[in-house]
């Protein structure tokens, strides 16, 4: 399994379009991809599922994958994450 | 079988085409037992199937007509669609349980919907509006039944509604629908003010529209007299055809005073001025010959997204209002929102009386930050035009004097950037509260100009929710306590060498413009479809006959009265 922590940046937390962008990538892959936010774990492939966190600016969050396609996944939701601005 | 709806006019023009009724299907859903859960799963696939091309086609329309920040909307609701936290618990059901795939559905979206509803964030609840417009196409698909989707109509058409909401008229298509009527709404309602700015004729608040009228029923829909006729005889038929030919006439009449200026019939000028909501609406302005921007609502910007638009945001839409508007006047009123316009992304607690509540003024001088950026947009902007700013719902002097004082910072603070400024920007205030009315002389000494904008005004002196259909009976613009309102602040605007706008629908309508004229109202602002019906309205009004009018209107008792008044008036 690998896992990455990330701190969000965006003003508006993980909302609408950065929740639909990382679903979108999250899906493109194998792998079974999380999301961990506040000793709460969700399918990273759910928009409710993401959405249902109510992720704010500053938050600590942790990204797991496990599969055959594990890393790419993870290195895909990084490159998306720090391109869009949206966490480091 | 042919039969006429009363409703109110709510937009000028005669419409004659088949209905489309834009209302929801039956979708009833029913438990039933399946012996064949696999088959069932099947059938659940092939609505998910469907509802995603289908959606597919709406979220690729959007894209084109309304742009990439409007189709937003469809690529989150397509995720919704295929979310395994969703569709997994759905197949889930069907087998353990061994029920239909509606029941199966029905029961798992309303529990995501229950929980959506239940969080503490504006924001949250409404992605529960998302997961019941989804599901709801699902289960459509599954009953076998068609959901309306407006924006693939494909012929002309007469919409016939309950209401129409932002979001539904968003989707109409403009080539072919060709009016429209609903149930409920007046003047003022959302769905008349759109009807207007998209020039379609419209009757609103029928009452029995969605009862009496079917899909395909031959409809014509007055909008000048607030009737609709439901499969018309040839004799009717044939008698509209000739009103309509009638009406196209008048209106290329009318279309003859685009470019000329509002004279009237003894050579006084005033000016007519149009509100808008977007720069877009600009082609309308000129189109219907607009002496200027007499109310630029620019909540506009604030609204159907899900954060703040930036400081650079703004500015380009200020400032391609006011190149746009080369050189004529362009009055910004500054965010108002708050009452019925509500920004979710705000997070703002729910009030019992949002009209009365934290809105406009009240919430720009709290959040700082927010009006600011809007105060420093407008400054930047303010060199390429005539700009005036204008602060909505002010209730005190004191509320003037510190949106004036924040406004000086931000212009100083951009002046030591080394930014320009236009040196003189006109500052004034909306006049929609009585308390600002009755003390307008004091205002006066201190604001550049009024503008008074009479739904709310009319609403806060009267006491009556203008959303509330029962006290509609209260909404009376020609009631002398709303005249002697108008009167006051157009004195005393003119008493201190000021000018007096006026921006509520008021402005422009028939009955009123003669009173106003006579009280001395020097710009007259209104949907940009009303300017050139009112300048030939005032071109046959002598400004001398119209103030004795007045003068005699503010003595009357009752609006009643004032109306036969006016109505008993010859034009010259």
């Amino acid at each position: 399994m690998s896992k990455k922590t990330f701190t969000v940046t965006a003003d508006t937390g993980i909302h609408a379009r950065p929740a639909t962008l990382l679903v979108q990538t999250a899906s493109k892959y194998s792998s079974d991809v999380n999301l961990e936010f506040n000793g709460k774990k969700v399918n990273l492939k759910s928009i409710m599922g993401v959405m249902s966190l109510g992720i704010g600016k500053g938050a600590d969050i942790a990204i797991s994958a496990e599969g055959n396609d594990e890393t790419e996944a993870l290195d895909a939701i990084e490159t998306l994450l720090k391109s869009e601005g949206l966490a480091n | 079988m042919a039969a006429i709806l009363k409703g109110i006019g709510a937009s000028d023009g005669i419409a004659f085409a088949k209905a489309y009724r834009l209302m929801e299907p039956d979708l009833t859903v029913e438990k039933r037992g399946v012996t064949d859960a696999a088959a069932e799963t099947e059938r659940f696939r092939a609505a998910l199937k469907k509802s995603e091309s289908e959606l597919e086609v709406i979220k690729e329309k959007a894209r084109k007509d309304l742009g990439d920040d409007k189709a937003a909307i469809f690529e989150a609701h397509l995720l919704v669609l295929n979310d395994p936290e969703l569709t997994g618990p759905i197949e889930d059901k069907i087998k353990s349980d061994a029920v239909n795939a509606e029941f199966a559905l029905e029961e798992t979206a309303n529990m995501f919907i229950g929980m959506f509803e239940a969080m503490d964030n504006e924001y949250m609840k409404e992605r529960a509006a998302d997961i019941k417009d989804v599901t709801k196409r699902v289960l459509a698909a599954l009953l076998g039944v068609d959901l309306p989707a407006p924006a693939l109509i494909a012929e002309e058409v007469v919409v016939v509604a309950e209401d129409l909401t932002p979001s539904m008229t968003a989707q109409l298509n403009r080539e072919f629908v060709k009016g429209f009527t609903t149930d409920i709404g007046g003047r003022t309602s959302h769905s008349a003010i759109m009807a207007r700015s998209l020039e379609i004729p419209a009757v609103v608040g029928t009452k029995n529209a969605t009862a009496d009228i079917q899909n395909g029923d031959l409809v014509i829909i007055d909008g000048l007299q607030g009737e609709v006729h439901i499969n018309p005889t040839e004799e009717v038929a044939a008698e509209y055809q000739k009103r309509a030919e009638a009406f196209a006439k008048q209106k290329a009449e009318w279309a003859k005073l685009v470019n000329e200026q509002t004279v009237t019939a003894d050579g006084h000028h005033v000016e007519l001025a149009a509100n808008i909501g977007t720069p877009a609406d600009l082609d309308g302005v000129k189109s219907n010959g607009g002496e200027g921007v007499g109310l630029y609502r620019t909540e506009f910007l604030y609204m159907g997204r899900d954060n703040l638009p930036t400081e650079e945001e703004q500015f380009e839409s200020y400032k391609a209002v006011l190149e746009g508007m080369e050189g004529k006047p362009v009055v910004v009123r500054t965010l108002d929102i708050g009452g019925d316009k509500e920004l979710p992304y705000l997070n703002l607690p729910h009030e019992m009386n949002p009209f009365l509540g934290f809105r406009a003024i009240r919430l720009c001088l709290e959040e700082q930050d927010i009006f600011r950026t809007q105060l420093r947009a407008l400054l930047r902007a303010s060199v390429y035009g005539n700009l005036k700013v204008m602060f909505p719902m002010i209730a005190t002097v004191n509320e003037f004097r510190q949106a004036k004082a924040v406004l000086l910072e931000e212009r100083a603070k951009l002046e030591a950037e080394g930014i320009e400024v236009a040196g003189k920007i006109e500052l004034g205030i909306m006049v929609e509260i009585p308390s600002t009315a009755v003390i307008a002389d004091l205002f006066a000494k201190e604001v550049d100009f009024f503008s008074i904008g009479t739904n709310d005004l009319i609403q806060y002196t009267m006491a009556a929710d203008r959303m509330n259909e029962r006290v509609s009976y209260l909404y009376q613009p020609y009631n002398p306590s709303i005249l002697r309102l108008v009167k006051m602040v157009i004195e005393a605007a003119h008493k201190e060498g000021k000018w007096a706008g006026m921006c509520g629908e008021m402005a422009g309508d028939e009955t009123a413009i003669p009173l106003l004229l006579g009280l001395g109202l020097d710009e007259f602002s209104m949907s940009a479809t009303s300017i050139l019906k009112a300048r030939a309205q005032l071109k046959t009004l002598s400004k001398a006959d119209m103030e004795t009018l007045a003068a005699k209107a503010v003595e009357m008792s009752t609006a009643e009265e004032v109306v036969e008044l006016v109505n008993s008036i010859e034009k010259k």
